[in-house]
Order: C-alpha cells, then sequence, then structure tokens
C-alpha cells in the first residue's frame, strides 16, 4: 500500500506558518516578529515567481489557441508578438527605458483610456438594463441616488442650484451620511467573513494548496 | 503588547470558539439550514442545467494579491471552484477559471486538479483549465472576455477582488447570453455589480458562497459563527449611539 505523505506534510507547514504569523501580528516578541518578517518576504518572493509561472500560463494557453485554430487565434498572436517585443524592449532598455516609456506612453495609456471610456458606456446601459431585469424598490432608489448624485456632481449648465449643489446640499447628506454608513455596515461583514476565511485556511479545514 | 492587540487577538480567539461550538452542534443536526439566499439556489439549477446540456461553466477569482487581505474571497472562490469542478466535469465542455493574479492562477489549478483527482478522471485534466487572463485590471477583463464569448460559457461566476472593470466582464457576460453571480470585497465593485450581474452578492454574501454550495460542516459553522458576531457588533453599535446621545460618552 502506498502511502502519500505529501498533503499531510504541506498542511502542517502551512498551518504552522499561518499560525505563527498570526500570533506575530498580535505579540510583538522578538523571535515572532522576526519569524513573521521573514515568512512574509519569503511569500512576496514566491508570489513573484507564481506571476513569471503565470505569465508562461498565459503564453502557453494562447499559443495552443494558435497552434489549434481556434476562434480569436489571430487575437491570441497579436497578443504573443506584443509580450515578446515588450520583454525585449523592457529587457533591453530597461524599466525607465526611453523606448520602454514611449510603449507605456502611447500604446498602454490610449488603450486603458479608451477601456475607460467603453466602461462608462457599460455601466450606464447596464443601470437601464436594472430597470428591465430587476424592478424592485430597491433598483429604484439605487438609481434615483445614482442619479441625483451625477446631476448634483458639476453645475447643470454652469448654474448650481440650492438645495442639490454645495456643502449643505443633497449630494453631500447622501455621500457625507449615508453612503459612510452603508459602507460601514458591508465592510464590517467583509471583516467577518475574512476573518472566517483566514481561520478556516490557518485550520487547515480549506486547503488551496494540496496539490 | 499594546490594547488594541489584546482586543484584535481576543476577537479572532472568540471568533475562533464560536466556529468550534458551531461545528459541534452542525454535526448534531447535520449543519441544519442556512437562511435563504436567491442567488444561490438559482446558481445551483444553472449548474444543474448547464453540465445537463454540456455547457461550459467559467469562475473568475479576480486579481486579489494572495498575501494581502483582498486574498480572502478568492479563497471562497477557490473553495466554489473546487465543489462546482466535481459536477463540471460530468459535462462535455470543461470548466475553465481565469484570475488576474499569478499565485490564484496556480491555486486554480490545484483546484480543479483536486477535482479530478477525488473523480479519477485525472488523465482528462489539462493545466490550461485554470489560467492567468491578465495582470492589469483591464488586461484581466480583456482577457477574460474572450472565455465568454469565444469558449462559450452558459455561466459566469465571478468570486474575488475586483475593481471598475467587473463592469466590461458581466456586460459580456449579459451579451453572451450566460448568467452571472458575482461577489466582491471592493465596495465599487459591489455597487456595479448590483446593476450589471443577474446575481450579485452584496457585502459579506460572499463569504458564504462556500457554505452555500456544501463545502463541509466547518463551512456552515463558520458562517454561524459570523452571523452571531454580526448581532453582536449590531448591539454594541446601538448601545454606542445611545450613549452618545444620551451624552454618557
Amino acid at each position: 500500500m502506498k502511502l502519500n505523505l505529501r498533503a499531510p506534510i504541506s498542511s502542517s507547514i502551512a498551518i504552522a506558518v499561518g499560525f505563527l504569523v498570526l500570533l506575530g501580528y498580535f505579540f510583538d516578541f522578538g523571535l515572532l516578529t522576526a519569524l513573521r518578517r521573514v515568512f512574509l518576504q519569503w511569500a512576496v518572493i514566491l508570489a513573484a515567481i507564481a506571476m513569471m509561472v503565470g505569465v508562461a500560463n498565459l503564453f502557453a494557453v494562447h499559443w495552443t489557441k494558435i497552434k489549434t485554430w481556434q476562434a480569436g487565434s489571430g487575437y491570441s498572436l497579436i497578443l504573443l508578438l506584443s509580450l515578446l517585443i515588450t520583454l525585449m524592449v523592457v529587457g533591453f532598455f530597461g524599466p525607465t527605458g526611453s523606448w520602454t516609456l514611449w510603449l507605456f506612453n502611447y500604446i498602454e495609456v490610449p488603450i486603458e483610456s479608451s477601456l475607460m471610456a467603453i466602461l462608462a458606456i457599460a455601466l450606464a446601459y447596464a443601470s437601464a438594463r436594472l430597470l428591465r431585469r430587476r424592478m424592485n424598490p430597491f433598483s429604484a432608489i439605487f438609481l434615483f441616488t445614482a442619479l441625483i448624485v451625477l446631476l448634483a456632481t458639476v453645475p447643470i449648465l454652469g448654474i448650481e442650484l440650492p438645495g442639490l449643489h454645495g456643502p449643505d446640499g443633497i449630494r453631500s447628506l447622501i455621500t457625507g451620511i449615508f453612503t459612510v454608513a452603508g459602507a460601514r455596515g458591508i465592510l464590517l461583514g467583509i471583516v467577518l467573513g475574512t476573518v472566517a476565511t483566514a481561520l478556516r485556511i490557518i485550520m487547515g479545514i480549506d486547503r488551496p494548496y494540496s496539490e | 503588547m499594546n490594547l488594541s492587540s489584546i482586543t484584535g487577538f481576543g476577537f479572532v480567539l472568540i471568533f475562533f470558539i464560536l466556529m468550534l461550538v458551531f461545528f459541534v452542534l452542525s454535526r448534531k443536526d447535520g449543519g441544519g439550514t442556512l437562511r435563504d439566499i436567491g442567488a444561490f439556489s438559482r446558481i445551483s439549477r444553472a449548474i444543474g442545467m448547464a453540465v445537463e446540456a454540456g455547457k461550459r461553466l467559467h469562475i473568475s477569482l479576480g486579481r486579489g494579491s494572495i498575501i494581502g487581505v483582498q486574498a480572502a474571497p478568492a479563497l471562497v472562490g477557490l473553495s466554489v471552484l473546487e465543489r462546482i469542478a466535481r459536477t463540471a466535469s460530468m459535462s462535455d465542455r470543461p470548466m475553465i477559471s481565469t484570475s488576474g493574479e499569478g499565485t490564484l492562477a496556480i491555486l486554480s489549478q490545484g483546484a480543479m486538479k483536486s477535482a479530478y483527482r477525488n473523480l479519477n478522471i485525472l488523465s482528462q485534466y489539462d493545466p490550461n483549465y485554470g489560467r492567468l487572463s491578465g495582470l492589469t485590471p483591464f488586461a484581466y477583463a480583456c482577457g477574460t472576455i474572450p472565455v465568454i464569448y469565444d469558449e462559450e460559457s452558459s455561466l459566469n461566476i465571478l468570486l474575488g477582488h475586483f475593481g471598475s472593470e467587473i463592469a466590461l466582464i458581466a456586460d459580456a457576460s449579459e451579451r453572451s447570453g450566460g448568467m452571472t453571480l458575482a461577489g466582491s470585497d471592493s465596495l465599487p465593485a459591489q455597487a456595479i455589480l448590483y446593476a450589471a450581474a443577474h446575481e450579485p452578492l452584496i457585502g459579506e454574501e460572499v463569504y458564504a458562497a462556500s457554505a452555500y454550495v456544501q463545502a463541509g460542516l466547518m463551512h456552515t459553522a463558520s458562517l454561524r459563527a459570523q452571523d452571531a458576531l454580526r448581532w453582536l457588533f449590531v448591539a454594541v453599535l446601538f448601545l454606542g449611539a445611545l450613549l452618545k446621545l444620551a451624552g454618557i460618552v
């Protein structure tokens, strides 16, 4: 019978390291704090290596798409060429070299700005769709509030309306009181969820590292 | 050691004890029943229908760094991924996972491999089922959208840390006729998802996902501990407000 000891060993190491890092946050003892710092530095290095593995995975996925003539393989070819050219330019001229900055300023920034503009349209369209898909009192409040805040953000044709614009306007009331109160409530829930998830990982209930 | 450290440690300890208590209670009553969240019951049906129809499922884990607090919703997403991958492995089209961070891409491959191994169909597993789709917010969105369009995903589950780029992904899902279940820890993303997703998860609902896909009794126990502590928070906030109103604090 073959015993697979890999999973218990990796789980034990992960649980022990997780527990030490957690204790290191609360108790400022010399060895514990030093261990926490070392483990976090290792985590940062491993995350950087994982990023390189991820880029290799990205390359492999798109290479497979090109080889097998899948839908959108033309875009995959453009992506791989762009990746290789960027790697060569940054590798040769350095991250702050003139050609590297040219690539950033004249290719990446305009593309991302265009996507930001598309995003604005997508959001407006999504709001309109919400009326059709899920029309209930909450959706009505959501859309009405969004409209009021949008209208009150800038003067309408250069005119500031009393009660709408300015520090005493309805926008300030919405963003300063209702939004902050609601956001804090949601954030408290998120904190509880984050602690629950972290504890499950430290207890070894969730083991995303098991393979 | 200062007061905030002791308070923080005490809070984590209470949470831990509550999880254990609810776990013991869950074992007695078999997990009990959870509060109905419409999104999860509709998604369960959608998963079954997609598998029966031989359509593809797609899960996206966001782009939160694994070494920060943004990792928590993605870790929930990984639990959901592993659970759903077991069901989806029966489909004609294998499930695909996308992410915007290297570590998450590797972990998603691990979760899917684990699901295939548990079902004794490891030979059918392909590492390309777990993909890195881009490293910047918009690159991630642009890398994820073709998976929705070209690979004909009928159900898109978005669980993780996202920014406003989530609107583009949700829009692609809507246009391709697919269904979207989405949740995030980010407040702007939640606001966008409320308008753009079929089934948005608001607040801590995203952290309940693993309990609702029956990932285990400890997931249910941790959800109950969250609920108990939330009521405690509500009571403390009310008390604080009353004391403030009375001019005592």
